[in-house]
């Protein structure tokens, strides 16, 4: 090997590793405290009567209703906001395209939500908009003389959908009006002189183009929303019953709330499986429009 | 063909006031809740809801006097600017030696680094919890400034790296040519030719952990809690306090909306890793 080689390699090591160690540490070492944890009885309130308690914790997460349900309310809730931001997001973006007066002004517009705090976005939703008596809501189904719906109690998972969709659509806005940009207008134009309907142009030129950012946009907010906690927290906390538990407000609820460290380890990992489940199935999905270049 | 061309002036101007219309009703919980913080605490509550109304500053003006805004103003400043100068002396590095000096194992490396993002929070919480207790850190602003800084970490390489890959290498190589050492090649010539790219990359890292609300309501209470930890707190009891919440919300988002606004751009390549150009 040349001495330049050589010195090129140890700058490459030396500027790398502290990053890739810390990284390391911070993956593996919390995750072998929660691999250990879920094989003990662990209750925080009550730490002398440890010990050791094989797949328990497992199979009292995973048998418990409150788990099942907790999945199933993850899966609708991620499912439905990735379908309303996606759909919704192509569908504005093509209509933003264009040119128009006040464009740029409305773009900010757009996007401004995604950089609204998940807690202030729930609190102004759930207090300022959903009250019953006094928001926003309430007045305009009173103006058109219905009665206002009590969001939060008759319909919480519908309101937490509309509450967190509202934060990711700009997200969608913001990389497909982007992603437009780039479109080859000259085919477009082609297309038009040929006679093609504004919809046939949508399905055979705009949709392709847009597989590659509708790929980045699930795959990045699928990692995000499998995550949702602020505006459970902030608005349901998990109610009413357990109608917006989502699996980590349930693995919350088991750690901080219940203070049974073994179970919500537990629970924990089967978050993570659920997880990887979850990318590597969005992968296969989507990983080709992803890797092409 | 004069049918033609107005039909589709008609059509530009339906598509004009459609997307503006949107645009405003997307826009709108963020105006109102602007609106909101100007109201007293009986005109937020009243029904039907007041659209003309004297505006008072009263509400920005208590959350001022009690200091206690101010003191979590604070910790959100620290604990995301330190994350962020945290992270930034981590990425650089690292994506300079993934650009520029890359390895068979570079792309593996890199793939992982992006893999640890999809571990959920909640999957390692309880330890985190239990180390941070242990060590007395819990409520500390350190804490936070470690856990942000390593959760955003591999988006920070990421987007340097995607930035990093096209500064040209003959730049480089016609420096260390020279005699330049690593850091002189780092800091004087690869820095400010990417200048750009890592402002945005902070001010992403930034926007992320100002709003972050996991973490920060999990291991804080009082001392070291930033804004989001501060506005969930009025979900319970004090929530009564619209005009209020408002004028705090209005305060801890404002900053974030004025640096998203100028730099959209940037942010597109950074948060897709430079997949969507």
């Amino acid at each position: 090997m040349s001495e330049a080689a050589r010195e090129s390699r140890r700058a490459g090591r030396l500027t790398a590793s502290p990053a890739i160690l810390l990284l390391f540490i911070w993956m593996i070492v919390p995750l072998a405290f929660t691999v250990y944890f879920s094989t003990q009885n662990y209750l925080l309130l009550d730490p002398e009567n440890r010990g050791f308690a094989g797949l328990e914790n497992f199979s009292y997460f995973l048998s418990s209703s409150s788990f099942l349900n907790s999945l199933l309310i993850t899966l609708k809730l991620v499912g439905s906001v990735l379908v309303i931001t996606v759909v919704l997001g192509v569908l504005i973006s093509v209509l933003v395209d264009a040119k128009f007066p006040g464009q740029g002004v409305v773009r900010m517009l757009l996007i401004s939500p995604f950089f609204i705090m998940p807690t202030v976005s729930a609190l102004i939703w759930k207090n300022l908009l959903m009250n019953p008596v006094s928001g926003l809501f309430a007045w305009l189904f009173q103006l058109v003389g219905l009665t206002p719906i009590n969001w939060f109690s008759d319909w919480p998972l519908l309101s937490i959908i509309i509450i967190v969709s509202w934060e990711w659509l700009p997200f969608a806005i913001l990389i497909f009006v982007t992603s437009l940009q780039s479109m080859d207008q000259e085919q477009k134009e082609a297309a038009q002189m040929d006679g093609a309907t504004p919809v046939s142009i949508f399905r055979y030129l705009t949709l392709p183009h847009l597989a590659r950012p509708i790929a980045v946009v699930v795959m990045v907010e699928a990692i995000f929303l499998l995550n949702i906690f602020a505006e459970i927290f902030t608005t349901t906390s998990g109610g009413p019953g357990d109608a917006t538990t989502n699996v980590p407000y349930l693995v919350f609820t088991q750690a901080l709330l219940e203070f049974d460290v073994g179970t919500a380890s537990a629970g924990g990992l089967v978050a993570v499986v659920l997880a990887n489940l979850v990318a590597a199935a969005l992968l296969r999905v989507f990983g080709k429009s992803l890797t092409q270049a | 063909m004069p049918a033609l061309k107005q039909r589709r002036q008609i059509a530009d101007t339906v598509r004009a006031i459609c997307s503006w219309l949107i645009a405003l009703i997307i826009f709108f919980p963020i105006f109102w809740m602007v609106i909101t913080s100007f109201k007293t605490e009986l005109g937020a509550f009243s029904m039907p809801p007041e659209f003309f109304f004297k505006p008072t500053l009263e509400n920005y003006r208590e959350i001022m006097e009690a200091n206690d805004y101010l003191h979590f103003a604070w910790n959100s400043l620290v604990t995301s600017g330190g994350a962020t100068l945290v992270g930034m002396l981590l990425a650089v590095p690292a994506a300079y030696s993934f650009a520029f000096h890359p390895t068979r194992r570079t792309q593996g490396i890199l793939t992982w680094m992006l893999s640890t993002k999809m571990l959920p929070a909640v999957g390692v919480l309880v330890p985190i919890y239990l180390m941070a207790r242990d060590l007395g850190l819990l409520d500390t602003r350190l804490v936070l400034v470690i856990i942000f800084a390593l959760v955003n970490l591999p988006i920070m390489v990421w987007m340097i790296y995607t930035y990093f890959r096209d500064v040209p290498r003959d730049i480089l190589e016609a420096a260390r040519m020279d005699g330049a050492t690593l850091f002189q090649e780092m800091f004087r010539v690869l820095l400010p030719v990417s200048r750009g790219g890592l402002a945005s990359t902070a001010l992403l890292s930034l926007i992320l952990n100002w709003n972050e609300a996991f973490w920060s309501i999990n291991l804080t209470t009082t001392q070291a809690s930033p804004l989001s930890a501060l506005v969930a707190s009025f979900s319970s009891p004090q929530g009564l306090f619209w005009a209020k919440l408002s004028a705090i919300s209005t305060l801890a988002c404002a900053p974030i909306v004025l640096l998203g606004w100028g730099s959209q751009k940037q942010l597109v390549r950074g948060l897709t890793f430079g997949a969507v150009k």
